[in-house]
């Protein structure tokens, strides 16, 4: 196989056949002042650079040095110093897989560590090596999902889906010849288990359900799974806040045929927002159309337990435009932080998570519904997070309240425009008594 | 070393005519260049496909490739053995190791196929 870039003939060819007159076409629709050379000051001095960029850096609010009640597929869980400190090995210290895996046992053993707590935690039999994050790990379930059932061109999901999860499979599928069906949420704000089933078909690839929904309901994996056999499509179970996998019941026992989601929880800082940790499961029948890299155990030639990369041969190094995904790599720096700190919490300590979680977000949800004029919703079981709905507009409320250093919640208005005056309220085992009281006392005062 | 009997494909299946009935499987030369198979993806009974037609996948421990096949018709029958078993394709290719058997939907394409010996010419060529 030749491996020459593109010659200016290959190039100017590509352009006739896309119509383009030059190169520079490409790029019309930027504008050109993005374009031109940045207007940067001046350098500065060690001792300035650091102070600009701490007085940046002081701008904004630290989840550390507030009362933090913000979730929406983001959380703030605990992650022990002894997983920073072992991040920091220089050994350790890179994204990929590696590209000659076999030599790099170690790193490879923690991924298959990382599979590992993912089926266990999911109730599958294969879990990949990670994904980039939450949103696109449906997508690339979907994708699967679409693989396994060819000529089936329809995606049944929940509206109670993470909206930005669901903008993410509408990206992917404008430019792919499929379609979304929305199933909306009912008055309880959880997914009807029949609606679910009437919007399947024959043309139906996958039916998707979150658990805890967007709304931080608890739904029955098992209308996902039934609504999809029904028909002959992949039942997909989305978890946004996969701590809950330390109550809750695992999807796989639902029969459920693919989990995917967000394992931020699981040991990973929320940074600014990224990088995160996505996940995606399925049973051994569909192994072969899992998207990612995927570690194997092994023996060596002389019989030690050994890991190697598998399936590999279905990747778009060998296979090209006839990979099985586009995603060639996986989340692995995030993989292993996720790793040792499972393995420092163990089934207890991830229970223990689970459980205070839940019960402070219970605790807040009572005291909140108490206090005059505001109302839940949506009563219904759930995990760590719910919706409450103010008494006056959502946002200004919220933006109050993070000035007196209580970041309350999420305003939904940002999602749904129809209720400005709700919010989403997360609770982890982060949060103390004294936050919570206080939180409730000022939505008491300000209202 | 190519059976005299068969017709091939530049792609390099080849496949017996019986009647109106064709077996179908990759060369020798194809199961080399792949070494050791682990995975045949193959269409089920009642699938219908044309000459040139993807119609499965063959999958090694270095690489996954696509079956094309030499020639039109019905698949009346998929080899079990060998999907349970896919090193039987390399132990024996043109034997135990066939892949599909299909319905000719035509006796005017295996003329355009090589024969063993033509065959044998175009791989030499390909490997210059």
């Amino acid at each position: 196989m030749k491996f020459l870039p593109a010659s200016d003939a290959d190039r100017s060819a590509m352009l006739q056949a896309i119509g383009a007159a030059r190169l520079e076409d490409l790029f019309a629709s930027i504008p050109p002042e993005v374009l031109e050379e940045p207007k940067l000051p001046p350098p500065l001095s060690e001792i300035e650079i650091r102070r600009f960029l701490g007085g940046l850096s002081a701008r904004a609010a630290s989840a550390r040095e507030t009362a933090f009640f913000l979730g929406a597929g983001l959380y703030h869980h605990y992650v022990s110093a002894i997983a920073d400190q072992m991040l920091y090995r220089s050994e350790w210290l890179t994204a990929y897989t590696p590209y000659q895996p076999e030599v790099s046992q170690g790193t490879l053993q923690s991924i298959f560590e990382f599979q590992t707590h993912i089926c266990l935690l999911t109730g599958l039999d294969v879990a990949n090596a990670s994904l980039y994050e939450g949103a696109s790990a449906l997508v690339e379930a979907l994708l699967m999902a679409d693989r396994l059932a060819r000529g089936r061109r329809r995606a049944v999901l929940s509206a109670g889906i993470h909206p930005e999860y669901r903008e993410t499979v509408a990206t992917y599928f404008a430019n792919l010849d499929l379609e979304i069906v929305e199933v909306p949420v009912g008055s309880d704000g959880r997914t009807d288990a029949a609606a679910l089933a009437a919007a399947a078909d024959e043309e139906t690839f996958a039916v998707a359900l979150q658990s805890p929904n967007f709304h931080g309901l608890v739904e029955d994996w098992s209308a996902a799974a039934r609504a999809a056999s029904r028909c002959g499509a992949q039942s997909v179970a989305v978890i946004a806040e996969a701590a809950s996998l330390g109550l809750l019941a695992p999807p796989g026992l639902a029969g459920i045929d693919i989990a995917c989601g967000e394992a931020q929880s699981l040991g990973v800082p929320m940074h600014n927002g990224g990088p995160l940790l996505g996940f995606l499961a399925c049973r051994t029948a569909h192994q072969r159309q899992i998207p990612g890299r995927l570690v194997g155990e092994t023996r060596d030639a002389e019989g030690r337990r050994a890991f190697c990369l598998t399936l590999s041969t279905r990747e778009q190094h060998i296979r090209r435009e006839k990979a099985t995904s586009n995603i060639c790599t996986n989340q692995g720096l995030m993989a292993l932080a996720s790793n040792i700190h499972m393995s420092l919490l163990g089934r207890k300590g991830l229970r223990e998570v689970a459980t205070q979680s839940h019960a402070k977000a219970e605790y807040l949800k009572a005291a909140i519904a108490r206090v005059p004029g505001y109302r839940l919703p949506y009563p219904g079981p759930s995990f760590n997070e719910f919706e409450v709905e103010a008494p006056v507009p959502a946002a200004p409320l919220l933006a109050r309240l993070a000035g007196e250093g209580i970041l309350a919640g999420v305003p939904l208005a940002r999602y749904f425009p129809q209720w400005p005056n709700r919010f989403l309220v997360a609770a982890t085992e982060m949060n103390t008594r004294e936050e919570m009281d206080r939180l409730v006392g000022r939505l008491g005062a300000v209202s | 070393m190519n059976p005299e009997n068969l017709h091939y494909t530049q792609s390099h299946e080849w496949v017996r005519i019986d009647g109106d009935i064709g077996t179908i499987g990759i060369t020798d030369h194809a199961q080399k260049e792949l070494g050791e198979i682990v995975y045949l993806e193959l269409p089920e009974a009642g699938h219908v496909f044309n000459a040139d037609e993807e119609f499965g996948t063959v999958e090694s421990v270095k690489a996954v490739s696509e079956l094309f096949s030499p020639i039109s018709g019905e698949v009346l029958e998929v080899n079990k053995s060998a999907v349970a078993e896919p090193g039987i394709v390399n132990d024996d290719p043109f034997g135990d190791g066939w892949l599909v058997r299909i319905k000719l939907s035509t006796d005017e394409e295996v003329g355009k196929l090589m024969n063993a010996e033509q065959y044998a010419e175009y791989v030499k060529s390909e490997e210059k």
